[in-house]
């Protein structure tokens, strides 16, 4: 059940009706090229904005304005350097240590979570598994004024820690859910195994359980990644230091101070887009089976 | 983008088969044992009581008082946030911005990409199916804020490409600074966000429909039924769990809309783009009125909740 997510080929257009060719066929060809037009015309209105996005960055600041559709006259890559030298390269350090942070402690608490609630007896399991699957329901705007002063109290306000504990805390129950739905359909007969073995609870699960949860494991990350990499909301009221801000804020912060200096911005916003693209397509398979299984099977 | 994580399974949760497990055989300190496993789960329950749960239920003491970031000084003023938020015209402004946003992106990206997913997948070539189900996906794996600051420059007055498009199809009467003119500046970001937010659902619903058994579609076909119709009378109704959940996702959603508007308008042009989350944002952190951006929260809370009430109800019913 672990790969039904692996595409398979289904139905399609070949079991044609057995209707003769004459006016039929000639609205069957209009309606494939209705089709077709569509789906071209989507392509398009998807790629062409960001594919305009990595060209605008190679343009000058007249090139851009006055000739939007154009091509540059030069390639000009100083404004990658201009982009990370005015903050993008703090911004995206920060991203990257933020995100990292967060996805290795999310994933590792969620999968504990998910090993207590599916493979070891413990108290009040039900209690426990509701009121980590309920967090899904809680919008995250809804905690933000309260936590204004909570971090400010612990300390950790205007801080990294700030936004990985928050990515990490809003995230668990996602993560949980999704990894439990997973580790619950592993046969028992591999804890017995393990214990008849004389292994503990700690060496089972390390030793035995986590590999076993690999792919669903591997989803849970990118989409952790996916999220933190992203994120907001929190990202604008947590940080106000300069040198700790994650790249949506940072870029945005340079996009209203960079006001003549567009191709600046743009290199920014495509170095902020490329590594997510790119891990989309690079584990497409695993980014596919975590939102499937996530949103339900 | 939001995830729209979901609880169907939460509730389908069966725990016969989690909590058959094997420390009680090995007897003796089975107890012991037994208390200790709380440790694994632990560090998520510490996590979610003090940055969840806590500041959630601290929200609804702030919405019942009057308090300052810099001070610290609270008093309770009991439901005065709540009615100031009544008679306050643009939080009804921000609510409607919210349920347009809501309508049309249920119709975009629930309909229309279940419609689009059914002709996706009802195509021939598998390397065409996945090439197009990827592209689509991608403005979803962009941050919000790039999609933001790039639709900010497609909608410009000056060098925009929406407005070079529109004269080079000698409709310039149109062109317009889209954000800027408190008509257009709504529906330009609703529209940016179906851009953005299409292909996920798209992606879900091409899921759902390639685990629909392909012998119905070869018996339909057998009976003569055309491909328009197979769409009506098997896709759409065979997915239809995977439509609610979409539509509860969808509304969830379009309820949170922040991060689009913050880096287009921030709600202007004249309180024109104003949403919950930017006007609770504004009141909050702007004017430092905590108590009624809490109050705000709390109404954001409500709406999303019962949402989550009704898709956890939606998916027991389906289960009985």
């Amino acid at each position: 059940m672990a790969d039904t997510v692996a595409v398979r080929p289904v139905h399609r257009g070949s079991a044609r009706s057995p209707r003769p060719v004459g006016v039929l066929g000639f609205w069957r060809i209009v309606g494939r090229l209705m089709i077709f037009g569509l789906l071209a015309a989507l392509v398009i209105a998807v790629v062409y904005p960001i594919l305009w996005m990595g060209i605008s960055s190679l343009k000058t600041n007249s090139e851009i304005l006055g000739n939007p559709f154009g091509w540059p006259d030069a390639l000009d890559f100083g404004s990658y350097v201009r982009a990370l030298d005015s903050g993008v390269a703090t911004y995206f350090l920060n991203s990257v240590i933020v995100t990292g942070a967060s996805v290795i402690l999310t994933t590792l608490i969620s999968t504990w979570a998910a090993y207590a609630l599916t493979r070891i007896t413990i108290p009040f399991s039900k209690g426990i598994l509701y009121l980590i699957i309920g967090g899904l329901m809680l919008a995250p705007t809804v905690a933000v004024i309260p936590l204004v002063k909570l971090l400010q109290a612990w300390g950790i306000y205007d801080t990294y820690w700030a936004l990985i504990l928050l990515y990490t805390a809003f995230r668990i129950p996602f993560t949980t859910f999704l990894i439990r739905s997973y580790m619950i359909d592993l046969p028992l007969e591999v804890d017995e195994a393990a214990v008849l073995d004389g292994a503990s609870t700690w060496q089972t699960f390390w030793r035995v359980i986590l590999p076993m949860c690999t792919p669903i494991i591997i989803s849970a990350v990118i989409l952790q990644v996916l999220f933190a990499w992203n994120e907001y909301l929190f990202a604008l009221i947590f940080i106000g230091d300069e040198s700790l801000k994650t790249l949506p804020v940072g870029l945005a912060t340079l996009s209203s101070r960079a006001v003549t200096d567009f191709p600046a911005v743009f290199a920014g916003m495509t170095l902020a887009a490329i590594p997510m693209i790119a891990l989309f397509f690079l584990c497409q398979r695993y980014f596919i089976r975590g939102l499937a299984d996530g949103v339900g099977k | 983008m939001s995830e729209g994580a979901l609880v169907t399974e939460a509730n389908r949760v069966e725990l016969t088969r989690a909590s058959s497990t094997l420390d009680e055989p090995k007897g003796g300190h089975g107890r012991g044992r037994k208390w200790r496993g709380l440790l694994w789960a632990l560090p998520a329950l510490v996590l979610l009581c003090l940055f969840v749960y806590w500041p959630l239920l601290l929200n609804f003491r702030y919405s019942v008082e009057q308090s300052n970031i810099f001070t610290g000084e609270q008093t309770f003023v009991g439901a005065d946030n709540y009615v100031k938020m009544a008679g306050d015209p643009i939080f009804w402004r921000a609510l409607g911005n919210n349920v347009l946003y809501s309508v049309v992106s249920v119709a975009f990206q629930v309909f229309g990409a279940l419609i689009l997913a059914a002709i996706i997948e009802g195509l021939r070539r598998e390397r065409l199916r996945s090439w197009l189900r990827a592209i689509y996906f991608v403005p979803s794996a962009m941050s919000l804020t790039v999609t933001g600051l790039l639709f900010a420059f497609i909608y410009q007055p000056k060098g925009g490409l929406l407005n070079g498009l529109l004269e080079s199809l000698g409709l310039g009467g149109l062109a317009q600074a889209w954000l800027g003119n408190p008509d257009t500046a709504m529906g330009a970001i609703i529209a940016m966000s179906q851009w953005q937010g299409f292909g996920y659902s798209t992606l879900l619903f091409a899921v759902a429909i390639q685990r629909i058994p392909s012998e119905l579609y070869e018996a339909a076909a057998i009976d003569g039924i055309g491909p328009i119709r197979r769409v009506f009378s098997i896709t759409i109704p065979l997915v239809r769990e995977m439509t609610t959940l979409m539509i509860i996702v969808t509304l969830s959603g379009a309820f949170q809309v922040f991060n689009e508007v913050m880096v287009t308008t921030s709600g202007g042009p004249d309180n024109s783009t104003q949403v919950l989350g930017t006007w609770l944002y504004r009141s909050g952190f702007v004017k430092n009125d905590f108590g009624y951006a809490a109050a705000i929260a709390v109404v954001m809370f409500v709406i999303t909740l019962t949402l989550a009430i009704v898709q956890v109800t939606i998916a027991n019913r389906k289960r009985l």
